[in-house]
């Protein structure tokens, strides 16, 4: 599998803020890659940086197999993004938008192309009104559009949902599917929604305060038998106790929260609840989670890491 | 490169506020034009006044001329505000339309864009003295037919023959548009900084105003500075209508009392375009969009 | 006291013969003006004045009696001395109601010349003092210096050539004082300082204004319609 975005030891630093500090990750062909991390984790500078609208304090950035700094003409060419917001010229139609950023993405583009990028994302009937008729929803689609008009091997989307309802943010999913299995390509979506990502990306990046937290396949990430249970009792000191002198001894993650934290097979949590009740122990809570959401809720709330929590 | 022109000028002529200044120019003009041809004799004496007790004029200095001298004289103050108006919206604007970095992730270098808007904005404020001189010029010259042009300068007036007129104009307008294209230029500068376009337009405005009043305060602590302020240089294109004399004191038709003026002030209006534009790429290039 | 009387009334008459001798020579010199109904010529101008820039220009002259004058300028603006062109020879002596008196003799380009000096009797009369130098042989005005009311003091110089028969001028040099022109800055818009040269600067001082007219191509007594004298 051929590596399409190889990020190295990349940072930003901004006067007193280090939006993104020493990230590495990479983006194979054919991923959705699912850029996860709270709003000013530095998802948008490091997308930025890819773009070449920030220049990196340090690191590197290739894509394509090309060094970025050096050859940002023949990879731009070749990538498709929607950053942050939408926004096109307003007073211009979606037509005229769509021909505009098709020609500045160098190619020559007939009307047929453009009207059927534009029934691709649902604005034909539409294509002659100015943007500024819009709703964020359109206007979404109208970017998403523009990102796609050139046929780029990569598309870059920021946070794409922002401001949908639940029926836009399930088009735009779909869209992504539509463009992974069967346009072939190589999405990068950024979300500070675990749902949003959880559902469609085959990779995951998980960043917090500019550094990386985990990376990996979503099929490990999210893997049944890769179960987080977070358990809370009256006494968490008998219960870690207890349990130490069990079968469940290895499977401890160790505590945080107020919590006792094991890593076990879904099906086995049957098997611990009848334990844990054999063992007297005082059960206030069970909460399973897949391991994703694990890394996710670490960075959602409070942002403790356990201390023998590895990966 | 030729797209990306294309391009910025078809974004620049497809926004309505683009034709803000040509209307603006157009009424201005059209209004000084009716209140002469209605009132032009009593402005005429007005006028003539001026000129002291021992000499009279003789004739109608109120013709195409004239008036297009005196257009060009109020609305070169003006136009610098339109053509800001445009300028200094260009990258500022895209800035806060939120355009900008879907602009700058395409596959053109800054260097280029920055120059392609720039030339798309020297269009522009081509344009707008191409309809300056229609209006003031040939709209005059149809209304108030042609004659000699007859000019108060402050210490001497000027009689120039009709014949000798026209291609003073042309010249006129090609400094003019050096001169606007230097303000255009200073207007781009400032749009790189900002995220909203007042800021800069105003900026620019405000920088234009301050060094015009350093410029015309006769005041000697700045009259040392004056050679070195754009603003003195902006209007030198009234040197166009300034003969030289010969010895017994006969205007030579044809003549321009001081061409070296105009040479000079075209080559720092020059010095300053490029330096303004130069700047701005530097800046441009190494500036991160976060808008 | 007798001697006295004497002397006042000998001084009298020999005022009176003299000015009788003056007005018939004036009258003489209009007679042959008054020849001319009207003429139209063609014209060189030029002005020199210090604060005026103006080229040699064009210039139609048409003259109808009694005192219609106009002078057309191709392009149609001339500046000219404040009453002064507009006061040719003939209105000068349109009038009767002069008093002439003898100043005496003089030369004026090589021509010597009877001096008088013309008095309008009439209190309202714009022209205060008019001083001819005349030609007597030939009957012609070779200078003329004019002092009005409201316009200063002008001086006009004639030459003549095939016209002079009729009184009729080749070149006519108008001198004048001229008064102070000067504008704010301010109103004319002018940033810089124009740093005159030192010649340029004399030039302005000097406050001598003169207009030259260069005659030709004279049609006499061919009828002009009062038309071309509506400005």
């Amino acid at each position: 599998m051929q590596v399409i975005v190889r990020v190295t030891d990349l940072s930003k630093q901004f006067k007193n803020l280090t939006a993104v500090d020493h990230l590495s990750f990479s983006v194979n062909e054919g991923d959705v890659y699912g850029f996860l991390g709270q709003n000013g984790a530095g998802k948008s500078t490091s997308i930025r940086m890819m773009l070449t609208l920030i220049e990196p304090s340090n690191g590197n950035i290739e894509i394509f197999g090309m060094d970025l700094a050096k050859n940002r003409r023949d990879i731009l060419r070749n990538i498709g993004a929607v950053i942050e917001k939408p926004d096109v010229y307003k007073y211009l139609s979606a037509y005229d938008n769509l021909q505009l950023f098709a020609r500045l993405s160098g190619i020559k583009p007939t009307r047929k192309l453009l009207m059927d990028q534009l029934e691709m994302v649902g604005l034909a009937q539409r294509a002659d009104d100015k943007v500024k008729t819009f709703s964020q929803g359109m206007k979404q689609r109208l970017g998403i559009g523009i990102a796609l008009v050139h046929n780029p091997q990569l598309i870059i989307l920021d946070e794409p949902t922002n401001g949908l309802d639940p029926q836009g943010i399930a088009d735009i999913r779909n869209l992504i599917l539509h463009l992974s299995r069967e346009m072939n390509k190589t999405v990068i979506v950024s979300s500070h929604l675990l749902s949003e990502i959880e559902q469609i990306a085959t990779r995951v990046l998980i960043i917090d305060k500019g550094k990386k937290l985990v990376e990996g396949n979503a099929s490990e990430l999210l893997d049944p038998s890769q179960t987080i249970v977070e358990l809370q009792t009256l006494d968490n000191v008998f219960t870690l106790q207890q349990l130490k002198l069990s079968k469940w001894a290895d499977k401890i993650q160790g505590q945080r929260n107020n919590s006792i934290v094991i890593k076990l097979d879904r099906r086995e949590i049957p098997a611990l609840h009848t334990d844990l009740a054999g063992m007297q122990i005082q059960l206030l809570s069970l909460q399973p989670r897949h391991s994703l959401e694990d890394y996710f809720l670490q960075i959602t709330s409070g942002n403790q890491h356990v201390d023998t929590y590895s990966n | 490169m030729l797209t990306l022109i294309q391009i910025e000028l078809y974004k620049i002529f497809r926004r309505p506020r683009t034709y803000i200044a040509f209307g603006a120019i157009a009424a201005l003009i059209l209004i000084i034009q009716f209140g002469l041809k209605v009132d032009g004799k009593s402005y005429a004496d007005f006028l003539m006044k001026d000129v002291g007790g021992s000499m009279e004029i003789d004739g109608n200095i109120i013709n195409g001329y004239l008036i297009c001298y005196i257009m060009l004289q109020l609305l070169l103050v003006h136009v610098p505000l339109l053509v800001a108006l445009i300028a200094a919206d260009m990258i500022s604007g895209e800035a806060n339309m939120g355009t900008l970095r879907l602009l700058l992730s395409k596959p053109y270098s800054r260097t280029e864009l920055l120059l392609a808007k720039f030339l798309a904005a020297t269009v522009y404020t081509i344009m707008l003295l191409i309809w300056l001189a229609i209006l003031a010029l040939f709209v005059s010259m149809w209304i108030f037919g042609i004659g000699d042009m007859f000019l108060m300068k402050s210490s001497y007036v000027v009689l120039i023959s009709q014949n000798d007129v026209f291609w003073r104009y042309a010249g006129a307008f090609v400094f003019a548009a050096l001169a606007m294209v230097t303000v255009a230029a200073l207007g781009f500068l400032l749009s790189i900084f900002a995220e909203n376009s007042i800021g800069p337009i105003v900026a620019t405005m405000s920088i234009i105003v301050f060094f015009t009043i350093l410029s015309t305060l006769n005041i000697p602590i700045f009259n040392a500075l004056k050679p070195y302020l754009f603003t003195t240089h902006l209007i030198s294109w009234k040197e166009f209508f300034d003969l030289k004399v010969n010895d017994a004191n006969e205007a030579i038709i044809g003549s321009i009392q001081n061409p070296q003026r105009i040479i000079t002030s075209a080559l720092v209006l020059l010095l300053h375009i490029v330096g303004f534009v130069g700047a701005g790429i530097l800046i441009f290039n190494r500036k991160d969009v976060l808008s | 006291m007798y001697k006295i009387l004497f002397f006042v009334v000998a001084f009298q008459f020999a005022v009176f013969a003299q000015a009788q001798d003056m007005t018939s020579l004036v009258v003489k010199v209009k007679a042959k003006l008054d020849q001319v109904n009207d003429y139209e010529a063609d014209g060189n101008m030029k002005t020199d004045v210090s604060f005026i820039k103006a080229p040699i220009g064009k210039v139609k002259i048409y003259f109808k009696k009694p005192n219609k004058f106009r002078l057309k300028k191709e392009g149609g603006i001339s500046l000219l001395p404040k009453g002064g062109v507009s006061v040719n020879m003939s209105s000068i002596i349109a009038t009767n109601d002069f008093v002439a008196l003898s100043a005496g003799v003089s030369v004026v380009n090589g021509n010597s010349c009877k001096v008088v000096k013309l008095l309008p009797i009439n209190e309202s009369s714009e022209i205060v003092l008019t001083t001819l130098y005349i030609d007597e042989p030939n009957l012609l005005v070779r200078k003329a210096i004019t002092t009005t009311k409201e316009n200063g003091t002008y001086e006009m110089e004639m030459n003549y050539g095939a016209f002079a028969k009729f009184g009729l001028p080749e070149k006519v040099i108008f001198s004048f004082n001229t008064k102070d022109y000067k504008l704010p800055k301010g109103i004319t818009l002018e940033f810089d300082d124009n740093e005159k040269t030192i010649s340029e600067a004399q030039k302005l001082k000097n406050k001598k204004g003169r207009v030259e007219i260069t005659y030709t191509n004279y049609v006499v007594n061919k009828g002009i319609a009062d038309a071309i004298f509506i400005k």
